[in-house]
C-alpha cells in the first residue's frame, strides 16, 4: 500500500490541469436538455476531444490516451475540479464504449469509438420498455431477421437524451419464440432510420431529458449486431456492470458537491445551526464523499493489479445514489424557504444549481438498476443468500 | 498510488484467520467468560508463538517490526474471532507507546522483548479513559497523571473491576500513587505520545468492529439460509435480504477508510488524526447497523443468550465508545472540514 502519486502521475495531473484551465468555458453552459444547451455541450465535447481528452482510458488508435484507471481518476479530479461541464454523451463513452471494447469487432470499434469520443455520434441507451423496467428480461420489442437486415417493431421508453441522440444501443428479441433472457440481441442503430418516432418526455425540472422511441418496421443491417445473435443478455449485463461499477460516477463529482455544501453551510451558518442536525449532515457528506473516493481508488488499484471486479460493484451504485440524495437534502435544508427558487429568481441569492441537483438526485436510486434490485444482487451474489 | 496489500500481508492475515478459527471456537469464548480473568492464559502463549505480540516490536527487540498497515489487517481478524482487549492493547497500543519513547529508553529495552516473547501484558490508561481495560491482569500499566506518562508495575496498583455486559471486557478502576519514580515523561513530552496512543487505540477498535461486522454478516447469512418459515428459508425473502445487503454496503465503504487511516498512521501523515476519526465513525456506524440488523433477521433467537451473534454485537457496541467516543471523533473531523483553510474537493484526498 502506497497512497502517493508517482512523479508521472503528478506530471499527468499538471498536464490535465493546464489544459482545463486554458479551455474550460468561463461561463457555465446552458442545460443540455435544451436545444441551445445541447449545441454548446456538443461543441465542448468536440473541443475536449481535440485536446486529446475525449476518453482517456481508450487506446490511442481509437481516439484515447491509453491511461490506466488511476490516471483516469486523476483526470476526472482535474475535470471536476476545474468546473468543466457534465459529459453529455455519458451513455456512449461510459457504458457502450467499454462494452464495445470487450465485445465489438475490430471494425465496429474503429467505426464507433473515435466518433463517440468526440461526440460526433451522440448515443442513447434503449433498454427499458413500458413492460420491462426492473424486469429487463421481459423485453418484447422484436428484431426479426430478414436476409441481411433486422426488422424492428415495438417501443422503448425512458431513453435518456434520445431526443438529441444520433444512435441508440439496445436489446431486442431476435427469436420471437424465446422467453426471458434467451433469444435477445444487442443491436446498434441510427435514430434517423425510417419508421422511428421519438416522443420526448418532460422530467421533474420541466425539460425533456428522456424520451420514448417507437419502432415501426425499422430496418437495421445485421452488421450492427454487437456480440452474437441471441447472446444479447450477457453483453447487456457487461454494460450494466459498467453502469453500476466504476465508470458512470467518478468520485470527483461528489467531492465537489461536498465541498460546495461545506461552503454553503459556512456561508449560512448562523441560520443553519438553528437545526443542530445540519452540521452533522454536512460532515457526513464530506466523510461519505471521501469514503467513495477511497473505495474507488481501492477498486481501481485492484483492477490495475489484474483483479476482476465482482458483484461488490452493486454496492457502488447504492452508495453514490444515496450519498447524492443525502447531500442535496442537506443543501435544501440549509437554504430553507429559498430552496424553491429557480436560480434566475430576483431574490435567489446563493441558491445556485442546488434545486436542479436535488431533483436529479431523486432519480439516482431508480436508474442504472433500482437500488432494490441492487440489494437483491448484493444479497444473492455477494453474500450468497438463497434465491 | 496503490491501495492493495502485498501477498505477504494477505497470507499473514489468512494464516491468523485459520489459526483463530481453530484455537478460538465460539464455545471457547463462552468458556473463557466463566474464568476469573475472562480469558485463558494458554491462548496467550499460543498467540505469542504465532508472532502476533511481536508484530510491531522492532526486530532489534525480538519482534517483526511491521507497521500499522499490517495491524489493520490483523485487528479485523481479532474482531472476527472476538479476541479480548488485552491482545491489541498490549501488542499494538502499548508497543506503539514504548516504541515512541526517546531512543534508548530503559523502559522500552526492558519491556519490548518481554512482550514480543508473549510473556507480558501491558494495560494502557489513556488520559481520556476513566477505566482501564484488563488492568487487573497487567504486568505493567502505562498510566496518565495530569498528562504525564507513568509506568507502574501491576503489583503496585489496586484495581476495582467493573462488570460489563460484554463478559470478555475487564474495565477496571485503578488506584495508584504517582511519583517521581513512576514518571516516564512530563506532560509536554508525553502529549504527542498520548495522541498517537489514542489514534492506535481508535484504529484498532475500528478494525475490530469491522471484523465483528464481517462475522455478524456470516452468522446472519448462515442462520437465514437455514431457518424456514412459510416453507422457505427466510433468507430468500426480500425484506430479510435487504437488511443484510444494506449492512454489506456500509461495511464495503468503511473498509477503505479504515485502511487509509492505517496507512496515514504508518507514514506519519500530519492529518492522521482526522483519518482515524473518520475510520472510527465509519466502522462504528456500520457496526451498530450490523448488530441491529443481525438481531432483526434472527427474530426471537436474536434476543437470546444462546445465539452467537450476541458475542460480536456486544463487542461492536462497547468498542464504538472506547478510545474516544463519537462526540470526540466527530469534533475532530469537524475541526478539519470546517476550518477556513481546509483542503476540500476533487483531487484533495491524498494531499
Ligand atoms: C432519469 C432516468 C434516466 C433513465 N435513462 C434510461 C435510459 O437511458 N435508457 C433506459 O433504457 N432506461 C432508462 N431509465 C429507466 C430505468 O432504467 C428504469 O426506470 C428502472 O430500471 C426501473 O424500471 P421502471 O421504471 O419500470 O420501474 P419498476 O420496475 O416498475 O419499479 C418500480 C419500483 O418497484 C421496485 N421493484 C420492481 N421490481 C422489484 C423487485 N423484483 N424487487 C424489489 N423491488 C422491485 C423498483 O425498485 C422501484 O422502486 C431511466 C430512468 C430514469 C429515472
Amino acid at each position: 500500500m502506497e497512497l502517493k502519486y508517482t512523479p508521472e502521475q503528478e506530471a499527468f495531473r499538471q498536464e490535465v490541469r493546464a489544459w482545463m484551465k486554458a479551455n474550460v468555458p468561463k461561463e457555465p453552459l446552458q442545460d443540455f436538455d435544451t436545444e441551445e444547451g445541447f449545441k454548446q455541450h456538443r461543441a465542448w465535447e468536440a473541443k475536449l476531444n481535440e485536446g486529446g481528452w475525449g476518453m482517456v482510458t481508450w487506446p490511442r488508435e481509437l481516439g484515447g490516451r491509453g491511461c490506466n484507471l488511476i490516471e483516469w481518476l486523476i483526470f476526472e479530479e482535474e475535470y471536476w475540479g476545474a468546473g468543466a461541464p457534465l459529459r453529455v454523451n455519458q451513455n456512449g463513452i461510459f457504458l457502450l464504449g467499454p462494452t464495445l471494447m470487450e465485445y465489438g469487432t475490430e471494425e465496429q470499434k474503429k467505426r464507433f469509438l473515435p466518433r463517440m469520443a468526440s461526440c460526433a455520434d451522440m448515443w442513447a441507451q434503449a433498454w427499458s420498455e413500458p413492460g420491462a423496467g426492473s424486469d429487463m428480461a421481459a423485453i418484447r420489442t422484436k428484431a426479426v431477421r430478414q436476409g441481411d437486415h433486422y426488422v424492428i417493431n415495438g417501443q422503448k421508453t425512458w431513453s435518456t437524451r434520445a431526443r438529441w441522440a444520433d444512435w441508440a444501443f439496445g436489446i431486442f428479441r431476435t427469436d420471437p419464440d424465446s422467453e426471458r433472457h434467451h433469444g435477445l440481441s444487442y443491436i446498434l442503430l441510427p435514430l434517423n432510420l425510417p419508421g422511428i418516432t421519438i416522443r420526448p418526455i418532460r422530467q421533474l425540472n420541466g425539460l425533456a431529458g428522456f424520451a420514448e422511441i417507437f419502432f415501426d418496421d425499422v430496418k437495421v443491417p445485421v452488421e450492427n449486431l454487437l456480440g452474437t445473435e441471441g447472446g444479447g443478455w450477457n453483453v447487456a449485463m457487461a454494460t450494466a456492470g459498467f453502469e453500476r461499477g466504476l465508470m458512470l460516477r467518478s468520485p470527483a463529482r461528489y467531492q465537489e458537491t461536498a465541498r460546495r455544501l461545506v461552503q454553503l453551510y459556512l456561508a449560512n451558518r448562523e441560520e443553519a445551526d438553528r437545526d443542530p442536525s445540519i452540521r452533522e449532515a454536512v460532515l457526513k457528506a464530506w466523510m461519505d464523499a471521501e469514503a467513495y473516493t477511497l473505495s474507488t481508488y481501492r477498486t481501481a488499484s485492484k483492477l490495475v493489479n489484474g483483479a476482476k471486479i465482482g458483484p461488490e460493484s452493486s454496492t457502488n451504485k447504492i452508495f453514490w445514489s444515496e450519498l447524492d440524495i443525502q447531500m442535496h437534502d442537506t443543501a435544501m435544508r440549509i437554504l430553507g424557504p429559498r430552496a424553491e427558487l429557480l436560480p434566475e429568481a430576483p431574490d435567489a441569492g446563493d441558491v445556485g444549481t442546488w434545486l436542479d441537483g436535488f431533483l436529479f438526485s431523486q432519480a439516482g436510486t431508480i436508474y442504472a438498476g433500482s437500488n432494490e434490485i441492487q440489494r437483491n444482487i448484493i444479497a444473492e451474489r455477494m453474500l450468497g443468500m438463497p434465491r | 498510488m496503490d491501495f492493495t496489500f502485498s501477498e505477504d500481508q494477505i497470507a499473514f492475515r489468512e494464516a491468523m484467520h485459520s489459526f483463530f478459527a481453530k484455537e478460538l471456537p465460539l464455545e471457547a469464548i463462552r468458556k473463557n467468560w466463566e474464568t476469573e480473568a475472562g480469558h485463558a492464559p494458554e491462548l496467550q502463549a499460543r498467540i505469542a508463538e504465532q508472532g502476533l505480540f511481536g508484530l510491531s516490536v522492532p526486530e532489534d527487540f525480538g519482534g517483526l517490526g511491521l507497521s500499522d498497515v499490517d495491524w489493520v489487517q490483523m485487528t479485523q481478524e481479532l474482531g472476527y474471532s472476538a479476541l479480548p482487549d488485552y491482545v491489541v492493547d498490549t501488542a499494538y497500543v502499548a508497543v506503539g507507546l514504548l516504541n515512541a519513547l526517546p531512543a534508548g529508553h530503559a523502559l522500552a529495552a526492558e519491556w519490548l522483548p518481554r512482550i514480543a516473547e508473549g510473556g507480558a501484558r501491558v494495560a494502557v490508561g489513556h488520559p481520556s479513559q476513566k477505566l482501564v481495560a484488563d488492568a487487573d491482569s497487567a504486568d505493567l500499566l502505562l498510566l496518565s497523571h495530569q498528562g504525564e506518562l507513568h509506568a507502574v508495575a501491576g503489583s503496585a496498583v489496586k484495581t476495582v473491576l467493573n462488570p460489563s455486559i460484554d463478559l470478555s471486557r475487564r474495565p477496571c478502576r485503578v488506584e495508584w500513587t504517582p511519583g517521581a519514580e513512576t514518571r516516564v515523561l512530563d506532560a509536554a513530552a508525553a502529549a504527542p505520545l498520548w495522541e498517537d496512543a489514542l489514534n492506535r487505540g481508535a484504529l484498532a477498535a475500528a478494525g475490530q468492529i469491522m471484523g465483528q461486522i464481517l462475522r455478524m454478516l456470516d452468522i446472519s447469512v448462515a442462520y437465514t439460509s437455514e431457518r424456514k418459515q412459510f416453507g422457505k428459508p427466510i433468507g430468500s425473502f426480500q425484506a430479510v435480504k435487504h437488511h443484510l445487503a444494506t449492512v454489506a454496503v456500509k461495511a464495503e465503504f468503511a473498509k477503505p477508510v479504515l485502511e487509509r487511516a492505517a496507512q496515514a498512521m504508518a507514514s506519519g501523515d500530519p492529518a492522521r488524526g482526522v483519518h482515524v476519526s473518520h475510520a472510527k465513525l465509519a466502522c462504528g456506524d456500520a457496526g451498530w447497523l450490523a448488530a441491529r440488523s443481525g438481531i432483526q433477521v434472527h427474530g426471537g433467537m436474536g434476543y437470546t443468550w444462546e445465539v452467537d451473534l450476541q458475542i460480536f454485537m456486544k463487542r461492536a457496541w462497547v468498542l464504538d465508545a472506547a478510545w474516544g467516543d463519537r462526540a470526540f471523533h466527530k469534533n475532530r473531523v469537524a475541526a478539519h472540514v470546517l476550518s477556513a483553510n481546509a483542503l476540500l474537493g476533487a483531487g484533495k484526498t491524498f494531499i
